[in-house]
């Protein structure tokens, strides 16, 4: 029997806002120590679920444990074994970072001398000793969302939410974040369940991945699996002369499914896979068409999010925020 | 733990001079034009002091008994605009500890300013006919109208969720200043429709429970009233913050 603490199990869960299914029936488990990667587009109902999943939302179907408590009778229980960093970093401009800790601290029952002693080690923890005293209003994003971090880990909580963590944070910053985040989970065995409209940290980070659409899961696994679900990789073509793009569509049509591209491009699914890539150029250098670019893409996660739900989450995104491209 | 929310609520006041000045200074600019500007009232027959320094004293601890509303009202609102108030809602604290934490930063800051109106005051000539036991009551009837406005702010913060419509919320409350008997006592207000308003309004029943204690010494029929009304409002206040907050603050 194992002895680590339960993880996270969702049963059909959903939350309806008067006529809007913001989360429609669904249902995951997360193994303790393992870092989830809730995948979707502004509006899928990420943030719904966390909420949900925190307590600060009740359910309005289906069930959920968190830690082995129930979310929706067990609240209390819940809270004591869990962090979150929700989407926006809710700090108070006025204090300081040490400020912060010490308050978040007290209000989750730890003794004077405790508080000081773990603000301080949490503060090394994130970098952020030397900011310690000056207030977060001079912080830069990255800085509020370490320190965000540090506050959410304040009671030690088994299993730790973080709702889009590196929305708006530049590479550095992300890098960083993802480290601290890695180290918990292989050192600490902290659970971890994140949301993020980033494929690359989806990609990156997570040991599984859930895609949500419209409420709705599409796709559950490793990203290896998932992508290899997808299998063969796709070809981007741009020719040189424009009214070639048709012709050149035809062509590549014959070598498999027609996918979305760049703008410009012709692109397939290549149905031989990377083997059939001498016979394209062979048949496009017969029909005479010039190119400007020839691009051939491994499986990414977009992908597989396209062969879900028809549309690449870069285009579901619906406020225009950047998403990185998956690597491999 | 009501402590550190209560030290937080004012270290968030002290730490935006916009939110200190008014609490402390304004009133007493305005305590000044009046008693300038006014004093020629004091020769009035049946004026209850010799000097309109003495009459107007009171005034200051009402208006910042406003700026308490003001503040408690923004900094709930603000909390809850931020999300801040969510990252509350995760730890074990219970909602009225979370209210009593942000009154009790409203409470302290109406002390700190009612020392200050008391010290000026003095400066400038002020005697309190009650003595230094009047001078406590003063303190604590400041601390009281602190508890009374700060609750109300606090009540109409959490249920808007907005600070401006906080601060939209102020001006209403100031005019009922200015229709009470802030300025003259009731029985020397020649206009009818002002008496009337006065005569109804809570503000003046506060002004002179606490104008009693400078200018006549320990009145309990001046005093009494303002006690009441301190505390049915406080009461009032209280339970529908108290509700506003456990509205907010939803959790399974």
């Amino acid at each position: 029997m194992s002895l680590a603490p339960p993880g996270i199990e969702v049963v059909d869960l959903q939350r309806t806002f008067k006529s809007l299914r913001a989360v429609d029936g669904i249902s995951f488990a997360i193994e303790p120590g393992e870092i989830f990667g809730f995948l979707g587009p502004n509006g899928a109902g990420k943030s719904t679920t966390v909420l949900m999943l925190t307590t600060l939302l009740p359910p309005t179907g289906g069930r959920a444990t968190v830690a082995g408590f129930d979310v929706a009778s067990q609240g209390p229980d819940v809270r004591r074994h869990i962090g979150a960093a929700l989407q926006e970093a809710a700090l108070d401009p006025l204090l300081t970072g040490r400020e912060h800790l010490r308050l978040q601290a007290s209000l989750q029952g730890l003794g004077k001398p405790a508080r000081d002693t773990r603000s301080a080690e949490l503060l090394e923890r994130v970098g952020l000793t030397e900011a310690a005293d000056r207030r977060v209003g001079g912080y830069s994003g990255g800085m509020k969302r370490r320190l965000d971090l540090a506050l959410a880990l304040v009671h030690e909580p088994t299993i730790l939410f973080l709702d889009e963590p590196t929305t708006g944070l530049d590479p550095q910053s992300r890098a960083d974040l993802w480290e601290e985040v890695s180290r918990l989970a292989r050192e600490q065995g902290v659970t971890v369940f994140l949301t993020t409209q980033y494929l690359e940290e989806a990609d990156q980070l997570a040991d599984r991945i859930a895609i949500i659409s419209k409420g709705r899961i599409v796709a559950e696994g490793t990203p290896d699996a998932l992508k290899g679900e997808i299998g063969r990789p796709s070809l981007e073509v741009v020719p040189a002369v424009a009214a070639d793009r048709d012709r050149l569509a035809a062509v590549l049509g014959e070598f498999g499914a027609p996918t979305a591209g760049p703008p410009g491009a012709a692109a397939v699914r290549l149905e031989a896979g990377a083997d059939g890539l001498a016979q394209v150029v062979r048949r496009l250098d017969a029909e005479g068409i010039a190119l400007q670019t020839f691009d051939l893409h491994a499986p990414t996660l977009d992908d597989v999010y396209l062969a879900k739900t028809g549309e690449r989450l870069t285009e579901a995104a619906d406020d225009g925020a950047p998403v990185a491209g998956a690597a491999g | 733990m009501i402590g550190d929310l209560g030290r937080r609520a004012l270290l968030r006041t002290l730490r935006q001079p916009a939110n200190v000045v008014p609490v402390i200074f304004f009133p007493m600019i305005l305590v000044a034009i009046n008693s300038a500007g006014l004093d020629a009232a004091s020769e009035l027959p049946g004026f209850p002091a010799d000097s309109y320094l003495d009459f107007v004293i009171a005034v200051p601890f009402i208006q910042g008994g406003l700026f308490a509303m003001l503040n408690a009202g923004t900094d709930l609102a603000t909390d809850i605009e931020s999300g801040f108030m969510r990252r509350l809602a995760l730890t074990p604290v219970s909602g009225t500890a979370l209210l009593l934490g942000q009154v009790a930063g409203v409470v302290a800051l109406s002390f700190l300013a009612a020392v200050a109106y008391l010290v000026i005051g003095f400066i400038a000539g002020v005697t309190v006919a009650s003595g230094p036991a009047g001078v406590v009551a003063l303190v604590v009837l400041a601390v009281g109208i602190g508890l009374m406005f700060g609750s109300i702010g606090a009540y109409v913060g959490l249920r808007s969720g907005s600070p401006q419509t906080v601060q939209g919320f102020f001006p209403l409350f100031f005019v009922l200043l200015f229709l009470s008997s802030a300025n003259l006592p009731r029985d020397l207000i020649e206009q009818d429709w002002f008496a009337t308003v006065a005569g109804l309004n809570p503000v003046s029943y506060l002004i002179e429970g606490l104008r009693s204690l400078v200018i006549t010494g320990w009145d309990p029929a001046a005093l009494w009233p303002a006690v009441a009304i301190l505390v049915v409002g406080t009461l009032i206040g209280g339970t529908l913050a108290a509700r506003a907050m456990r509205t907010n603050l939803v959790r399974t």
